[in-house]
């Protein structure tokens, strides 16, 4: 990988003479930084007694496996990992970059979106109707928000450049318009996305006036705080919104006026189906997919129109861009708007999904999470944030599965509560492996007689 | 006039803490330039480790003895939190070094959700409830000023005074500048930046766990999801004071301490947290670069 800020200045002893004893010597370090970091914190634990009051427990058995584990974890690190990667990276043959790529290769992008239209299909035939549920819902379309986020946040992180902390809140607003206008208006779904989707533009403009004028992480906070306002409203203003409570009982979305229930005109019925609650949840599947495709689709289209190019060079460099006479201001705020618009969508799809909204939802570490996922799929591109979406969020939905842990640990172990913990972790470890990404190349959007693919470490970050 | 000046006096109390939390933000953000998302978690995990020094304290000593508990409470979360941060600095921040800048801040948010989740893990996710430790209220002059409110005014003065003596007078703040300013010029010049920004951290981490012991004493509990809405309002702190100033970062924490409970008192309490934002918004839309803090020269 090229990368040479990150192997050059740090490491010059890299390669000790002896793996073995430089792993004793790290494992032993790591033991007593272990000690230090867990001593209190895993070793004593605080409970309430009867009366109330804490009382500490002593847990030392635990506290020296997690030491042995971090022993162990250093002196495999260091002994082995380590030297075996090194070796790697000597040996490994330059790749050929205009080789002719392998045809499955070229074209993995189509085979994807086949795959993804077929997978509901394929699901149901080999787990059944009611067994495939999970898979559709849990997997499919959870992973697909996400997706769908991820590209809308693109847009301004990835492609103008401009640093947003507070994505989440144009989901919410996209989440509470549907909601609100369906049942104060009892509009149907399929005239409220849209609605939801220009609702949610024009907080990305009302957003992007205040903060036209700051830059980098002053710009961070202020749409961190922002995205913190709409969730204090939101819980605050409980006349309309119902508090903290949330609102239930959403109307669901009908296909072509045929509602999904059990009744004669239901789509079971209609089609000669027998009853299930699973064609709903495949019809939603179908639907996050087509919007998903939509935000790509006009992701793609946009970066070859002067609006795309213009949030490109903006992130480049703003002041040549201004320069060349490109009018900031307006750039800056179609990026805003757009990317809040698709974040509408998927706040629209969100709460028909749900059937229920609270601001529960709507906090911070959604932000993060959908930040953190298109920073790991490499900004800009749009296959990497993708693959980053399936990792991140698959990978913790696939905890909530592992019920066989129970056999090993007991009854009282959840492996729900560490889902979190883990994904912080995941988060860095990623970030530290691949810190340009999943997909390290990008398309450029202006080239001379034939694209080719560059590496994302030509591109920059924009500074808001 | 006299709710006033007492709101006042809660107001700048509660700013106290925030300033000494965003002190370490502050300090962070000027040498490497990057938002410590997992300081406010260090701030919490301080609370944790402070409470928990407590119960082991009542647990051998039986008695309550204030002073000694406070000063051992406060030392030991400042070595703990310190040896966190110096650790978190080193497996998460240092590989990213010179890598683009969105790369920590992810690994720092990463490490703020692994943080709060940790202790949720170990310790719980109840509330921690200890008992009140300093109780005293003095009457002057119609104000009630509660013994708490003055150490942790004091502690904030002395710890302000100490910073700004330690980065404008000694060798090491003379380093932790000269790093500020360029990082590649200063180790060319013999100055050892990795050393540097670890004591940096190790110095903002014993910021937090000393307003984590202050926050315990003062609200009397604490929770793992307490580091964020600290840490989000003293990085706010931080930002509207002018990032990369201590004195700045102080000044922002208690204006947002007075803000908050200002409005509190006169509108909503509801619509405090909001108003403290709004507010933050408006300064930066007038005052780009915060109240004390330098604007920034574009280069090209």
């Amino acid at each position: 990988m090229a990368n040479p800020v990150r192997n050059a200045p740090s490491n010059p002893d890299a390669l000790p003479d002896n793996p073995i004893q430089a792993g004793i010597k790290d494992a032993f370090w790591g033991g007593v930084i272990a000690l230090g970091l867990f001593f209190l914190l895993i070793g004593l634990e605080t409970t309430q007694n009867i009366r109330n009051e804490l009382v500490i427990e002593q847990r030392w058995l635990l506290l020296i496996i997690v030491i042995a584990i971090v022993m162990a974890g250093r002196f495999v690190m260091t002994a082995f990992i380590r030297p075996a990667f090194a070796e790697r990276a000597r040996s490994r043959p330059k790749a050929d970059p205009d080789a002719p790529a392998h045809p499955l290769r070229k074209h993995w992008q189509k085979l994807a979106i086949l795959f993804l239209f077929i997978y509901p299909v394929l699901i149901v035939t080999l787990l059944g109707t009611q067994a495939s549920l999970k898979w559709v819902d849990n997997f499919g379309i959870q992973i697909l928000i996400y997706v769908m986020l991820a590209w809308g946040l693109n847009i301004v992180v990835g492609l103008a450049g401009l640093l947003d902390l507070g994505y989440v809140a144009f989901y919410a607003v996209g989440a509470y318009s549907y909601a609100l206008l369906s049942e104060y208006f009892g509009l149907s779904f399929w005239v409220l996305l849209p609605l939801a989707g220009i609702l949610a533009a024009f907080w990305g403009i009302i957003l992007g006036f205040p903060v036209l004028r700051l830059r980098g992480d002053y710009l961070a906070i202020v749409t961190l705080a922002f995205g913190e306002i709409i969730r204090l409203v939101l819980i605050n203003w409980r006349e309309v919104t119902n508090g903290s409570a949330g609102i239930s009982g959403i109307e669901r979305a009908t296909l072509f006026g045929i509602q999904f229930n059990s009744s004669p005109e239901g789509f079971a019925a209609l089609f000669g189906l027998p009853p299930s609650s699973a064609y709903y949840k495949i019809f939603l599947y179908y639907l996050i997919l087509l919007l998903c495709l939509l935000t790509a689709y006009v992701t793609i289209r946009l970066r070859r129109m002067p609006v795309g190019r213009a949030w490109e060079a903006l992130r480049e460099d703003e002041i040549a861009c201004r320069s060349l006479g490109i009018n900031t201001t307006t750039t800056k705020l179609t990026a805003f708007a757009i990317g809040a618009m698709f974040g509408g969508f998927a706040g629209a799809f969100f709460a028909v999904r749900q059937g229920f909204v609270s601001p529960e939802s709507f906090i911070f570490i959604e932000s993060a999470v959908i930040l953190a996922i298109v920073v790991l799929g490499g900004m800009g591109s749009l296959p990497g944030i993708a693959i980053a979406a399936v990792v991140m969020i698959g990978g913790t939905e696939l905890l909530r599965e592992l019920e066989f842990l129970k056999l090993i640990f007991g009854n009282e172990f959840t492996p729900e509560l560490y889902r979190m913990l883990l994904f912080g972790l995941a988060m860095v470890v990623v970030m530290i492996w691949k810190p340009r990404g999943f997909v390290g190349s990008r398309e450029p959007t202006a080239f001379l007689k034939e694209s080719k693919s560059v590496s994302g470490s030509f591109t920059k970050e924009g500074h808001g | 006039m006299e709710y006033f000046f007492q709101q006042l006096i809660n107001g700048l109390t509660l700013g106290s803490i925030y300033g000494l939390i965003a002190i370490g933000y502050t300090m962070v953000y000027g040498i490497i330039g990057m938002i410590n998302f997992a300081h406010g978690d260090i701030f919490m995990l301080g609370a944790f480790v402070a409470m928990i020094v407590f119960l082991v304290l009542v647990t051998i000593f039986g008695g309550i003895n204030v002073v000694l508990f406070l000063l051992i409470m406060m030392i030991v979360a400042m070595l703990t939190t310190s040896l966190w941060n110096w650790t978190i600095e080193k497996i998460a921040y240092r590989p990213l070094r010179g890598s683009f800048r969105l790369a920590p801040l992810i690994t720092a948010i990463g490490m703020s959700i692994a943080i709060s989740n940790f202790v949720q893990v170990t310790q719980g996710p109840r509330n921690k409830p200890i008992p009140p430790l300093v109780d005293a209220v003095y009457e002057i002059a119609g104000l009630t000023i509660s013994l708490k409110q003055i150490v942790i005014a004091v502690l904030m003065v002395v710890l302000l005074a100490v910073f700004w003596y330690i980065v404008n007078k000694t060798p090491l703040g003379r380093a932790q500048r000269a790093c500020e300013q360029d990082r590649k010029m200063a180790a060319l010049l013999g100055v050892n930046v990795d050393r540097t920004i670890s004591i940096t951290f190790i110095m903002g981490a014993s910021l937090a766990a000393i307003a984590g012991t202050m926050y315990l004493m003062y609200y009397g509990v604490v929770v793992f999801t307490d580091g964020f809405i600290p840490g989000v309002k003293a990085f706010t702190a931080a930002v509207l004071g002018g990032i990369g100033s201590i004195p700045g970062a102080v000044v922002g924490g208690l204006l947002i301490g007075v803000i908050e409970s200002l409005w509190s008192a006169y509108f909503s309490i509801d619509y405090k947290d909001v108003a403290a934002f709004s507010i933050l918004a408006v300064i930066l839309i007038f005052l780009p670069s915060g109240l004390l803090g330098r604007p920034e020269v574009e280069k090209v």
